[in-house]
C-alpha cells in the first residue's frame, strides 16, 4: 500500500497556487464541487432561524472551552467508568507512540481506519508503516487518496480534486478493477476490497466528532458505514481526538449535529450517527472488547492561552469555510500543503507548524468574509487572519505577538514602506501635497505595477484630488 | 509530570484568566406540536429523499408486507432477533413464503465470514424515530447486536408510528438518554452512501444498500 | 459576539464626509456625486480638510502600529456629534468595526468607539437615514451590480444598492450569478497573490459580462479599480462606475455639475 507522502513544504505556497490555477481540470473539479455544496447548504437551512442556531452552536462551544480542563477530567472519569481507557498526548509523536504501543501489546499487524483529520495531522499512517504496522484507510475518499499516495484535499471530501476518470484509472492500476465511468461499479469494487480488510484488521482507528463529558460518549458522524465497521468489527477500537472536541452535556450534541451536517454537505443528518460509550459487555455478541481514547494536545493548549486565538478551537470541522472560500475554490486543497486547507487551515496551521513555516497562509485571503459568514460556530475567521498577519510581521507593539515563529515575515523593505506610508498619511499637509503632486505628474505614472498590471490596467490618478476640488468649492 | 498533568495544568493556569461562560438558549430547536400522522409523513418524506424506503403497515399487515418485500428482492434468508417479539412473531407466523430465518445467537467471531458473505437481509426493532431528519433510533442489544443493522445488504427496521419524535433533541430528552447510555447508540437515516467519487451518490458502500422501514400505525 | 443591531439616527442637519484615499486620488467624481446627493437631501456636508486614509491597508497587512498612527490622525476630525458618512463599505467597515479594537487600551479608546458608532456607509445613509426618493431622468438602460464584500458582510448592506437602483424607473438591474463572491481585490492581496486575485477577477468579469448589461456599478473603489481594470486590459465589453456617480447622473438634469 502506498503511504502518505512526506511532509510538504508549506512555504512553497505560491508555485503550487500558480500550478493549480493553470490546471483547468483542478479549477473545474473544485468549482463544480463547491458550487454544489454552497447550494445544498443553503437549502438545508431552509426554514431554520440560522442566526439563532449559530449563536447556540457558538455558545455551546464557548461554554465547553471555558470549562475545558474540568470537562476533560469529567470525560476521562466517565469513560473509565464505562471501561474505556483514556490516554493523553502532548503532541502527535506521543499520540503515534501510544497507538503503536496498544497495537504491539495486542500483537496487531493491521489497522483499519475511519476518517480522522487528527491522525492526518500527526501522520499516523506513516508512523505505523515505519513500525511495520499496516494502516489502511476505509473511507472511500481516503482510500482513493491513499491509493494515489496523496493527502486529502478537503477535510470532508478527501478526493474532491479527482474526477471519476482519474479515480477509475487509479483503481484499475492499483487494485485491478476494470476501467469504468460507472460510479456504482467503482464503489461496489471498493466495498468488496474493504470488506475483507475489515474482517481481518486487528485494530480500528477512528476520529471523534464530539466527546460528551456528561455521559462519556464518543460521537461519530458518517455516511458510508466504514466508521461503524471500524469501531465495531476489530477487537480493539482506538479513537483519537483533539482535546478541544469535548462538550459538556449530551443535549449539546443535538444542535451541533444539526449545524455540522447541514454546513458540511447540506444533509439534514448523515446516514449514521454513531455514539459509543464503552466496549462490548460480556453478554454482547459483537463490538470491540477494548476501546481506547487518545486525547491529543498538539499545540491546542497554547492556542487556548489567548482570548482571541482561542476562538480557533471552537471549530467542529465541517469544512463550510473552504466550500465558500473563493481562494480555496481557485487553488484547491493541496496548494496549502497543510493537513487542514482553506480558511480554517490558515488560522489553525500556523499554531501547529509555526508562523515561520506557515507565513504565507494568513496572507492568502482577500478577507472577503465568506468563511466567517457561514461558520456554524461563528469563528471570526477574517479577524483571526488579520491577527495572524500582525503576528507574522510583529506589527503591534501594544499587543505583542505570541504565536511560535512570529515576526518571520517581517522584511526590512516592507516594514520601511509601511513606515513611510504611515508617516505621510499621519501628516495631512504632507498627504495633500503628495497627492496633489502625484496628480500633476499623472502622465508619468508607471504603466507597470507588477502583479496588478499583469491582469489589469493601472489605476488612473484623477487630474485633481477631491481635496483640491473641495478647497476650490469652499472659496 | 506526565502528559495528562501537563496538559491539564496548562489549561487550568490559562494566561488569559478565567473565561466567560455564555448562556445557551436551546429554544431554536423547539417545534410546534404535531400529530402522529404529520410526523409519519415528515419522516417518510425526508427518509425517502435519501433513498430510504417506507412501508406503512398495521400490526396485522406487516408480516405479509415484509414477505412481499423480501421475495421481490430474492432474499434467501433473513436475520431476526431471537427474543424480541418481532422475531417471535416471524417464527410463529407459520408462513411458508418467508425466506430462511437466521438468529444472531453467538459471538460474531464464530460466524463472521458467514454474516459478511451469506446473509441477505436483517430485521431489527427501533427505539423510535425522528421526523425532522428521517432517522431511526437503534440501541443495539445482545438480542439485536450492532452488526445486524450494518453488514447485510438489506436492513429492515420496524418503527412504531407512536415512537416518532419531532427532533433528536426531543427524543433524547423524553427518553432521558443522559441517565445512562448504552455501549452503542445509533441514528440511522438511510442506506449507506458515499459521494466521494465526483460527488456522485452511490449506495451500499460499506453498510446496507437498502434501508426499508416498516412503520406500524 | 453578534453584531449589535444597527440603529439608524434621525436625519441630521450636518454630516462629516470622509472621502477615503481612493476616492480622493482616483475617483473624486464619485465623491462629488455623494456630496451632491447629500446636499440635495438638505444636509450640510462638512469635508474635514485634514483627512487622509482610514489606515486599513496597513491594518489588514498586519502593520497595526502604522495603521494606528494614521487612524489616530483621523480621530480629531469629527468634533461635533454628527454622523460620519463614507462612500465605501470597506473604509466604513474599518472605522465602524475595527477602530474600537485598534485603539483598545489606549487613550483614544473612547473617541474611537464613538467614531465607530457614528460611521455610516453613504448609500446606506441615503436610503435608511435620509429616506431618499430618486427620480430617474435617464434613458432606459440595463445595469449589473457588484456589492463589495465589506459592504455586504461587514456593513450588512447587500440590499441597499439594489433598493436604490430599484427606485430608478428606467433602470433594469440584472443580477450576476454568484453575486456574493469576492472580486479578488482584497487590498494588498491583489499584489501578494496576483495569480489567485487574477483568477478571481477574471471570473467576476465573466459573470458581470454575462448579464449583458454592459455596465456595472459598485459600492467600493477597490472593486471598481479591480474589475474595470481587468475588463479594460482584456478588452471585455464591460465598463464600471461607482454607484454614487451613477445615482447622481440618473437623477440630476445638469449632469456634469461638478462645481
Amino acid at each position: 500500500m502506498t503511504q502518505t507522502p512526506h511532509h510538504t513544504d508549506v512555504r512553497e505556497f505560491h508555485p503550487r497556487a500558480r500550478a493549480a490555477i493553470a490546471d483547468p481540470k483542478i479549477r473545474k473539479n473544485f468549482r463544480k464541487a463547491m458550487d454544489g455544496l454552497i447550494t445544498k447548504r443553503k437549502d438545508a437551512f431552509e426554514g431554520w432561524d440560522l442566526e439563532a442556531l449559530r449563536d447556540l452552536g457558538a455558545n455551546i462551544r464557548l461554554r465547553a472551552l471555558a470549562n475545558l480542563p474540568d470537562l476533560l477530567e469529567q470525560l476521562e472519569k466517565k469513560l473509565s467508568e464505562n471501561g474505556v481507557k483514556v490516554h493523553w498526548a502532548i503532541d502527535g509523536d506521543e499520540a503515534c507512540r501510544i497507538i503503536r504501543d496498544i497495537c504491539v501489546a495486542r500483537n496487531a499487524k493491521t489497522v483499519i481506519k475511519g476518517k480522522s483529520m487528527v491522525t492526518e495531522e500527526m501522520e499516523l499512517n506513516h508512523y505505523l508503516d515505519d513500525h511495520d504496522i499496516e494502516a489502511l484507510e476505509s473511507d472511500l475518499g481516503e482510500y482513493i487518496v491513499q491509493l494515489a499516495g496523496e493527502t486529502p484535499s478537503h477535510i470532508i471530501m478527501p478526493a474532491i480534486h479527482k474526477n471519476t476518470g482519474e479515480i477509475s484509472e487509479l483503481m484499475h492500476e492499483k487494485t485491478g478493477t476494470d476501467l469504468s465511468s460507472d460510479v456504482e461499479y467503482l464503489t461496489a469494487s471498493a466495498r468488496h476490497q474493504l470488506r475483507e480488510k475489515f474482517m481481518n484488521a486487528d485494530v480500528g482507528v477512528s476520529g471523534v466528532n464530539f466527546a460528551v463529558a456528561e455521559t462519556g460518549t464518543l460521537c461519530l458522524v458518517e455516511n458510508e458505514g466504514n466508521g461503524r465497521m471500524t469501531t465495531t468489527v476489530p477487537q480493539c477500537h482506538i479513537a483519537v481526538t483533539g482535546i478541544e472536541k469535548v462538550v459538556g452535556k449530551l443535549e449539546d450534541v443535538a444542535p451541533l449535529l444539526a449545524l455540522l451536517t447541514r454546513s458540511a454537505t447540506g444533509q439534514h443528518i448523515t446516514t449514521y450517527f454513531n455514539m459509543i460509550s464503552g466496549p462490548r459487555k460480556p453478554e454482547e455478541l459483537d463490538g470491540p472488547e477494548e476501546v481506547h481514547l487518545v486525547l491529543v494536545d498538539n499545540g491546542r493548549s497554547s492556542i487556548y492561552q489567548d482570548d482571541e486565538l482561542l476562538d480557533t478551537l471552537r471549530c467542529i470541522r465541517c469544512g463550510a469555510c473552504m466550500n465558500h472560500c473563493p481562494v480555496y475554490t481557485r487553488v484547491g486543497g493541496h496548494t496549502y500543503g497543510t493537513t487542514y486547507p482553506g480558511p480554517i487551515g490558515k488560522i489553525l496551521m500556523p499554531h501547529l507548524i509555526g508562523l515561520d513555516e506557515g507565513r504565507h497562509l494568513p496572507t492568502a485571503s482577500s478577507l472577503c468574509g465568506a468563511c466567517g459568514e457561514v461558520c456554524p460556530v461563528k469563528i471570526p475567521i477574517p479577524d483571526l487572519l488579520v491577527r495572524l498577519r500582525q503576528e507574522s510581521v510583529d506589527g503591534d507593539k501594544l499587543n505583542p505577538a505570541k504565536v511560535r515563529g512570529h515576526g518571520a515575515k517581517r522584511g526590512t523593505l516592507e516594514a520601511m514602506v509601511w513606515k513611510g506610508w504611515s508617516w505621510m498619511h499621519a501628516r495631512p499637509g504632507v498627504y495633500r501635497l503628495g497627492t496633489k503632486v502625484a496628480s500633476r505628474l499623472r502622465r508619468l505614472q508607471p504603466g507597470n505595477l507588477g502583479g496588478w498590471t499583469r491582469y489589469r490596467t493601472a489605476p488612473k490618478l484623477a487630474a485633481r484630488t477631491l481635496h483640491e476640488r473641495m478647497k476650490e468649492r469652499s472659496q | 509530570m506526565n502528559s495528562r498533568d501537563i496538559i491539564l495544568q496548562r489549561l487550568s493556569e490559562r494566561s488569559g484568566g478565567k473565561l466567560h461562560q455564555p448562556e445557551c438558549d436551546f429554544s431554536v430547536l423547539e417545534r410546534p406540536s404535531s400529530s402522529v400522522t404529520e410526523r409519519v409523513e415528515q419522516f417518510q418524506k425526508i427518509i425517502e429523499s435519501v433513498h430510504g424506503e417506507v412501508h406503512r403497515c398495521t400490526p396485522e399487515s406487516w408480516i405479509p408486507q415484509l414477505s412481499g418485500i423480501l421475495s421481490s428482492r430474492g432474499a434467501r434468508n433473513l436475520l431476526i432477533p431471537a427474543a424480541h417479539q418481532i422475531g417471535r412473531a416471524l417464527r410463529d407466523s407459520g408462513r411458508d413464503d418467508l425466506p430462511e430465518l437466521l438468529i444472531y445467537d453467538e459471538p460474531v467471531t464464530s460466524w463472521q465470514a458467514h454474516l459478511f458473505n451469506e446473509v441477505d437481509a436483517s430485521i431489527t426493532s427501533t427505539r423510535g424515530g425522528i421526523a425532522e431528519t428521517g432517522s431511526l433510533i437503534l440501541w443495539p442489544t445482545p438480542d439485536e447486536p450492532r452488526l445486524m443493522s450494518l453488514v447485510p445488504p438489506i436492513h429492515i427496521a420496524v418503527l412504531e408510528a407512536s415512537g416518532l419524535y419531532t427532533t433528536f433533541h426531543e427524543a433524547m430528552r423524553v427518553q432521558n438518554w443522559k441517565s445512562g447510555m448504552p455501549t452503542n447508540a445509533l441514528l440511522i437515516s438511510g442506506p449507506s452512501k458515499t459521494a466521494d467519487i465526483e460527488q456522485t451518490l452511490a449506495y451500499g458502500v460499506h453498510g446496507p444498500k437498502e434501508l426499508i422501514v416498516l412503520v406500524i400505525e | 459576539m453578534a453584531d449589535p443591531i444597527k440603529v439608524y439616527p434621525p436625519k441630521p442637519s450636518h454630516v462629516y464626509f470622509y472621502a477615503t484615499c481612493l476616492v480622493d486620488m482616483f475617483y473624486p467624481d464619485a465623491g462629488m456625486a455623494g456630496i451632491q446627493l447629500l446636499e440635495r437631501e438638505g444636509i450640510r456636508v462638512i469635508f474635514p480638510e485634514d483627512q487622509t486614509c482610514c489606515g486599513q491597508p496597513a491594518y489588514t497587512s498586519g502593520y497595526h502600529d502604522e495603521a494606528r498612527a494614521v487612524a489616530r490622525a483621523q480621530l480629531d476630525l469629527f468634533p461635533e456629534d454628527w454622523p460620519i458618512v463614507v462612500p465605501s463599505g470597506s473604509c466604513g467597515g474599518m472605522m465602524r468595526k475595527h477602530y474600537p479594537g485598534l485603539f483598545r487600551n489606549t487613550d483614544q479608546e473612547t473617541k474611537a468607539a464613538g467614531i465607530a458608532t457614528r460611521t455610516w456607509e453613504l448609500t446606506d445613509f441615503l436610503l435608511n437615514v435620509c429616506h431618499i426618493k430618486l427620480e430617474d431622468l435617464g434613458e432606459p438602460t440595463n445595469v449589473a451590480m457588484h456589492t463589495s464584500c465589506s459592504a455586504r458582510r461587514e456593513m450588512g448592506i447587500a440590499e441597499v444598492g439594489p433598493r436604490l437602483i430599484g427606485q430608478l424607473n428606467n433602470v433594469n438591474l440584472i443580477e450576476q450569478v454568484r453575486a456574493e463572491e469576492c472580486c479578488g481585490f482584497g487590498g494588498t492581496f491583489a499584489v501578494r497573490h496576483p495569480e489567485i486575485s487574477g483568477a478571481m477577477v477574471s471570473e467576476k468579469v465573466d459573470t458581470l459580462t454575462d448579464t449583458g448589461a454592459g455596465t456595472f456599478v459598485t459600492t467600493d473603489c477597490g472593486c471598481l479599480m479591480n474589475i474595470a481594470g481587468f475588463a479594460g486590459k482584456n478588452q471585455k465589453p464591460l465598463s464600471g462606475q461607482h454607484i454614487l456617480s451613477f445615482l447622481w447622473e440618473r437623477t440630476n438634469p445638469g449632469k456634469e455639475d461638478n462645481s
